[in-house]
């Protein structure tokens, strides 16, 4: 009995669902076209990509991925990169997640101003403190350290991770909380007990925004970093195609496994990527 | 706020209207040292280390920023006072300020109109589509998740002269290479990273939009572009006001694509403000300079929102 609902459209409305995918085709080729060829580029000897630059490889070769392996030194990049994005998101959760429960929950005389302090440091130009930030670390001793950069970033992505954290625990119900303490817990108990288990997607949402946004990054790190040895995989990228930026297949391999993991991230938790990207997220 | 009503079930008791002679007697009882704790130090206590931190790495050093521009600090050693004089030179004297000023400017209008044609073409037919609407968000999505120096990499090979994307149409010379196409270049690659977000963005606020209008419009024999015109823009205007204020912003924030693509080059026609904050600061150790450039941006910032939050009060909903 039900009929595909195409079916009771009107030509004029079947030409333009037609138009739309059309075009919504051709955004999508634009959009994934130039990964496509970066994955392409990804497999080629250096001989075939001069002859065929845009095409479909002839043969796959993997060779790439060892060579960008070895001179790239990615083992140690990228274990200082996963250092750098394990060390801030946990400090993220931990100390926002502090925050936004006595934010959502406590609201302790002064919420307001923090919240707007919150909202105002968001939106604070990085230039404005950047140049002194960078002297103040100089001077004790934090360039070129982990816990000196995931100090900065637990930092700068803070307001983010309160004001998402925040609003996701205002929607949790209050009763369990109310019903823990009836019972004699305290209020770590019921932190950890109650309140964490409900809203690990909000936790979950924030640490993959804020796990992305490290694993990307580059200006920070640009500044502060500046021995090869603790380099993360961006800044190290970059210095990598400055030496072999001739080299089109095997820097084009570096870059393929520098987001491949995102890339597996992304389609797995697409949903909450986008949602924390563009609801908490005035950001980047 | 939602988070009051947990802490007024429990200070129901609190202060009493009953008799009202010992009122104030009450309220000092009802401030006990438990009551202090429980509602004042433990709450502040959660507060308290991730806003130290964000007070150390932001504000102190934002700041020891405002001291330093009067100064004609070098980054190490003594700072001494020079009152205005790096605000007059920034002003009266330094050309290449203006310059990278006016790239900033060019910066700004190209992303306050291609990133949002492109999502609100994008967003205007996502919105309609039923089938593949998941695969067509996540696909023109994906590139604003890719690291900028991925990006920049995919596009420094994408326009290289000898096989890039230009040679397809016969135009062999290097986009990135020269003045008067290397800012614009860059700006695209940014933008192709960029416009998926403002697209989900806006396709959110159309999902929004009462459907009732879209009908009372087809009823009116409104096509495709009056429909857009007045009902999906209105619709969705406060997020695309919101987000070009956002953008003419970050606009003047721009720093990592400039400088993996050509590092302010070539002959400093990509040279913004970022770039020359960056070079005045780490490589001519003019770190009292670079403060007070960093300063000005912070002043372009604020007079953005000052002139949205003044347009919002004469009546334009944002």
């Amino acid at each position: 009995m039900r009929a595909r609902p195409e079916f009771f459209l009107l030509k004029k409305q079947r030409d333009s669902r037609v138009f739309n995918h059309v075009f919504l085709s051709i955004l999508v080729v634009f959009s994934l076209g130039p990964v496509v060829v970066l994955a392409m580029n990804s497999v080629k000897s250096n001989s075939e990509l001069g002859l065929n630059p845009l095409g479909f490889p002839q043969e796959i070769r993997l060779e790439n991925f060892g060579n960008a392996w070895e001179r790239g030194e990615f083992e140690r990049t990228s274990k200082n990169s996963v250092i750098y994005v394990v060390g801030t998101v946990a400090a993220e959760l931990v100390l926002g997640g502090l925050a936004a429960y006595s934010l959502a929950r406590k609201n302790p005389p002064g919420a307001n101003i923090v919240m707007i302090y919150l909202l105002v440091a968001s939106t604070v130009p990085i230039w404005l403190y950047l140049v002194p930030l960078f002297f103040l670390w100089r001077q004790l001793g934090l360039l070129n350290t982990y816990h000196g950069l995931i100090l900065i970033y637990t930092a700068l992505n803070a307001p983010f991770s309160i004001f998402l954290l925040r609003s996701y625990l205002i929607g949790l119900p209050v009763e369990l909380e109310d019903a823990a303490r009836v019972d004699g817990a305290n209020e770590l108990q019921v932190l950890l007990r109650i309140i964490v288990p409900l809203s690990w997607p909000g936790f979950l949402t924030v640490g993959l925004v804020v796990g992305l946004a490290i694993w990307s990054e580059f200006q920070v790190a640009l500044i502060f970093v500046h021995k090869p040895e603790m380099f993360p995989i961006t800044t190290s990228y970059f210095k990598f195609t400055d030496r072999f930026g001739r080299d089109w297949a095997m820097t084009s391999a570096g870059a393929f496994m520098m987001i491949a993991p995102v890339l597996v991230l992304f389609l797995a938790l697409q949903r909450r990527f986008v949602e924390g990207l563009t609801e908490g997220g005035i950001k980047f | 706020m939602a988070g009051k009503s947990s802490t007024r079930s429990e200070g129901q008791f609190a202060v009493g209207s009953d008799v009202p002679g010992k009122r104030k007697g009450r309220r000092r009882e009802y401030w006990t040292r438990y009551r202090i704790m429980r509602y004042v130090l433990v709450p502040w206590l959660f507060l308290i280390p991730i806003l130290a931190l964000h007070a150390f790495v932001v504000v102190f050093p934002a700041a020891q920023g405002v001291f330093y521009s009067f100064t004609d600090w070098r980054g190490i050693g003594e700072a001494e006072y020079i009152g205005l004089r790096n605000f007059e030179e920034m002003i009266f004297e330094d050309q290449s300020y203006h310059d990278a000023l006016w790239r900033n400017i060019q910066w700004m209008l190209f992303f306050v109109t291609v990133p949002f044609a492109f999502a609100l073409f994008g967003s205007s037919l996502l919105a309609k589509v039923r089938r593949g609407a998941m695969f067509y968000r996540t696909a023109l999505f994906m590139p604003f998740i890719l690291p900028s120096i991925v990006t920049a990499t995919i596009w420094r090979y994408l326009y290289n002269p000898r096989f890039g994307l230009p040679t397809l149409v016969g135009y062999e010379k290097a986009l990135l290479g020269q003045s008067d196409t290397a800012l614009w270049s860059i700006a695209f690659a940014d933008n192709w990273h960029f416009w998926g977000f403002l697209m989900v963005l806006f396709l959110t606020a159309m999902q929004g939009i009462p459907p009732v209008l879209y009908d009372a419009a087809k009823v009116d024999g409104a096509n495709r572009w009056q429909e857009f015109w007045h009902v999906t823009l209105p619709g969705i205007r406060p997020v695309v006001l919101f987000m070009l204020m956002m953008v003419m912003i970050w606009a003047f924030l721009v720093f990592d694509y400039i400088f993996i693509l050509t590092g302010g080059g070539p002959a400093g026609a990509t040279e913004v403000l970022g770039i020359d904050i960056y070079k005045n600061a780490f490589q001519r150790f003019e770190a009292g300079y670079a403060a007070a450039q960093g300063i000005s941006i912070s002043i372009f910032a604020g007079l953005i929102v000052t002139a949205f939050a003044f347009l919002r009060k004469r009546g334009w909903e944002i």
